[in-house]
């Protein structure tokens, strides 16, 4: 044994494992991105979105029900708040002005002056051009890391983490479609974050390999398999206690912050455990398969 | 020399802590809040040619954005946020306003006064009138009126020979205010706006205001809008700046009885990380949204991570057997190039956000960079320094201060 690093668990022996694990979470991601597709907010499928919260009373479905019977709109609401003060209506039309400002009046007139609106109204139009930057700037971001990683690393590390943030941010957009959570414009900071954290992880990690692999030698697969794992163990205290201190912080801003940030935080707290996983699992196995074959070649030369 | 680092770390410390308390107040006061979290509204509008084939160009974009700016100045709302964006939207921010729907009323109302014939034609515009010019007369019979002034008499002459006889309507937007016959020539640089029989000062003062706050160049359709009641955005601010308070001190908790002496010392570095962060903010007046919050508290996330990955280093160049003021060195040093690595690749996925998202988006980035970089100056610099004072002034030589066991320690 050249590392005097205890290997608890082989990560590069057991990768088959991860990557069908992996491959059957992001297989499940793409039959229900198909079947149920994204539950789009406003921002990106254009519409109305109202939250009205009250300080005495509470919302029960039948009275915002009863409420909402004058008009005639494709609504949909969600009632939250700790006491149900709070309901949130989602309307498929973009409604004008006087319109808002007719259902404000009728919950005004039942909870009386001291109701708050949140309001948002987004055009058709405007709805494809945000979805459409969106995913420029996760396209565009990754591209720039990769070609970061290139120079600093090589293109196998470059390839590998990659791979890995993309699965990552994938893993968060399907986790969303499966439960059907709304997907709105903090949803893609939500996912470009997962990404640079993730990146974050695994430049720590393959900053190990480059320097294990700077001060010895492998002959055999066997010998980079051990390096890979040695590297990971190596790094696997300050993974969990980052990964632990971030949790703990977004835990409490999802438990405990406004309402409006909610989904955000779970978009993160989503992004930041497949983030640990992929690093662990994914990144360095994937880039030990990359390596494994140049060594081949290297090898497969001399014999004539 | 011993007492002296000692006292070096610890003048650092109080001073540092001095200068929080002392400041804290007023720059947390000169925070700018986002609508999100203050209360107020935001209006995206494209701008389109009020007639066919017109074009919606540079000039009469910001011509627009410039006329709007005046009419919420005049209705008295402070600080109002009007960009153009693009080369046909303007973005219009308003925080904490009363009555949203008077403002986004007199908004959108073109407010063009026209002079047309019997048979609807325009004969003059508001490119014809002189800016701000508008202003209350009384009539013969001294009913009140508004006058206004053109830009060229001669046109005026022009317009009343050529309908001689018959009457020239005066209009407002799509609103008939009066229609005076013409009995003479008028070669004169004013015109009257009559208001009919019962005229009141008040509708006088109205219509001169109105006129004065000049017509819109190009039509506007809102595209998007937000409003956001003061007393939610308060809420959520409240809410969320605790929950990531809470958090946060309980993992600078965490970091002290898990890395010790390093713990500390990163615990003192995240608070004045916190503390640069806003003063930063600030010093550039960048606005804090809710997402920002959300990024500020995601930075002390990565800054507790430069931390620990310090800590972890330091730990094993202990137990590789080193004495500790080379562990530090060694630690320090092998831990920069990793943490550069991140934080940089980390900036990048920031920078593409910020050129190209929009709003709320792009507050998050901006936060998010700035958070990084102090994060870096703070994490790497002052740890580093406050540390090796600590450790060179030789009263915290145990493995233990520094969360290793003696029987890890491997003979050199």
């Amino acid at each position: 044994m050249r590392f005097k690093t205890k290997i608890r668990y082989d990560f590069v022996d057991n990768r088959k494992k991860f990557y069908i694990f992996s491959s059957l979470l992001v297989t499940l991601g793409i039959v229900s991105l198909l079947i149920f597709k994204l539950n789009l907010g406003i921002d990106f499928s254009a519409g109305t979105t109202m939250d009205v919260s009250v300080e005495e009373g509470q919302f029960t479905n039948e009275l915002v029900d009863e409420i909402l019977s004058p008009f005639d709109y494709n609504i949909s609401k969600t009632i939250g708040g700790t006491n149900n003060e709070r309901v949130s209506l989602r309307f498929g039309e973009e409604l004008s002005n006087s319109q808002i400002t007719e259902i404000q009046n009728t919950f005004k007139s039942q909870f009386g002056e001291q109701t708050h609106f949140e309001v948002f109204v987004v055009t058709a139009d405007i709805a494809r051009e945000l979805a459409v930057k969106a995913i420029w700037a996760i396209l565009i971001a990754s591209i720039l890391i990769m070609v970061y990683v290139m120079i600093r690393f090589e293109w196998r590390f470059a390839v590998a983490a990659n791979l890995a943030i993309l699965y990552d941010c994938f893993v968060v957009v399907a986790i969303f479609s499966i439960f059907r959570l709304e997907v709105d414009l903090p949803f893609i900071a939500a996912i470009l974050t997962t990404l640079g954290y993730s990146i974050n992880d695994k430049i720590v990690i393959f900053d190990r390999i480059r320097e294990n692999l700077r001060f010895t030698s492998y002959k055999n697969e066997a010998q980079l398999s051990e390096l890979v794992n040695a590297s990971i163990w190596q790094t696997m205290a300050r993974n969990m206690y980052t990964v632990l201190t971030v949790l703990i912080v977004t835990v409490f801003i999802f438990a405990f912050g406004s309402e409006s940030i909610r989904l955000f935080s779970l978009a993160i707290l989503i992004g930041l455990i497949s983030g640990a996983y992929s690093t662990l699992c994914i990144a360095s196995t994937v880039w030990f398969d990359f390596k494994r074959k140049e060594k081949k070649k290297v090898a497969a030369k001399p014999t004539p | 020399m011993i007492k002296k680092r000692l006292f070096v770390f610890i003048t650092v410390v109080v001073v540092l802590f001095a200068a929080m308390v002392w400041t804290s107040p007023s720059i947390l006061k000169n925070v700018k809040l986002g609508l999100d979290l203050k209360g107020g509204f935001e209006i995206l509008y494209e701008a389109y040619p009020y007639e066919e084939g017109g074009t919606v160009t540079a000039e009469n974009l910001k011509k627009t954005a410039n006329s709007l700016a005046q009419r919420i100045d005049k209705t008295g709302v402070v600080e109002p946020v009007i960009e153009t964006e693009g080369t046909n939207r303007i973005r219009v921010k308003i925080a904490g306003v009363e009555d949203e729907e008077a403002i986004r009323e007199i908004l959108s109302r073109p407010i063009n006064l026209t002079f047309r014939a019997p048979d609807g034609t325009i004969k003059l515009d508001g490119t014809d009138f002189k800016e701000n010019s508008a202003s209350i007369t009384y009539d013969a019979l001294s009913r009140p009126a508004v006058s206004i002034e053109l830009k060229d008499g001669t046109k005026f002459g022009q317009v009343t020979s050529e309908l001689l006889g018959q009457y020239l309507a005066i209009y407002l937007d799509e609103e008939e205010i009066s229609r005076p016959g013409i009995t003479e020539v008028i070669a004169s640089k004013t015109a009257q706006i009559t208001l009919g029989q019962n005229a009141t000062i008040e509708e006088a003062e109205n219509l001169r205001d109105l006129i004065n706050m000049g017509s819109l160049p190009l039509k506007l359709e809102e595209k998007y809008t937000q409003s956001v009641s003061a007393q939610l955005g308060m809420d959520s601010l409240n809410k969320t700046v605790t929950a990531g308070v809470i958090g946060s001190l309980i993992v600078l908790l965490l970091m002290v009885i898990i890395f010790k002496v390093p713990g500390a010392v990163a615990a003192v570095s995240i608070i004045t990380y916190s503390w640069l962060l806003i003063l930063v903010h600030n010093l550039l007046g960048a606005t804090l949204t809710l997402p920002g919050i959300a990024a500020f508290v995601l930075g002390v996330g990565m800054s507790v991570d430069a931390n620990i990955i310090t800590a972890e280093r330091i730990k094993e160049e202990i137990r590789s057997g080193k004495s500790m003021e080379s562990s530090l060195k060694a630690g320090s040093r092998n831990s920069f190039r990793t943490i550069m690595d991140a934080n940089i690749t980390s900036i990048i996925a920031c920078i593409a956000l910020y050129f190209i998202g929009d709003g709320a988006i792009k507050g998050f980035a901006l936060t998010m960079i700035f958070s990084i970089i102090v994060s870096v100056i703070t994490n790497i610099y002052l740890s580093r320094f406050l540390l090796s004072q600590l450790v060179r002034s030789k009263a915290f030589m145990k493995p233990k201060f520094y969360g290793v066991k003696e029987d890890e320690i491997s003979a050199l």
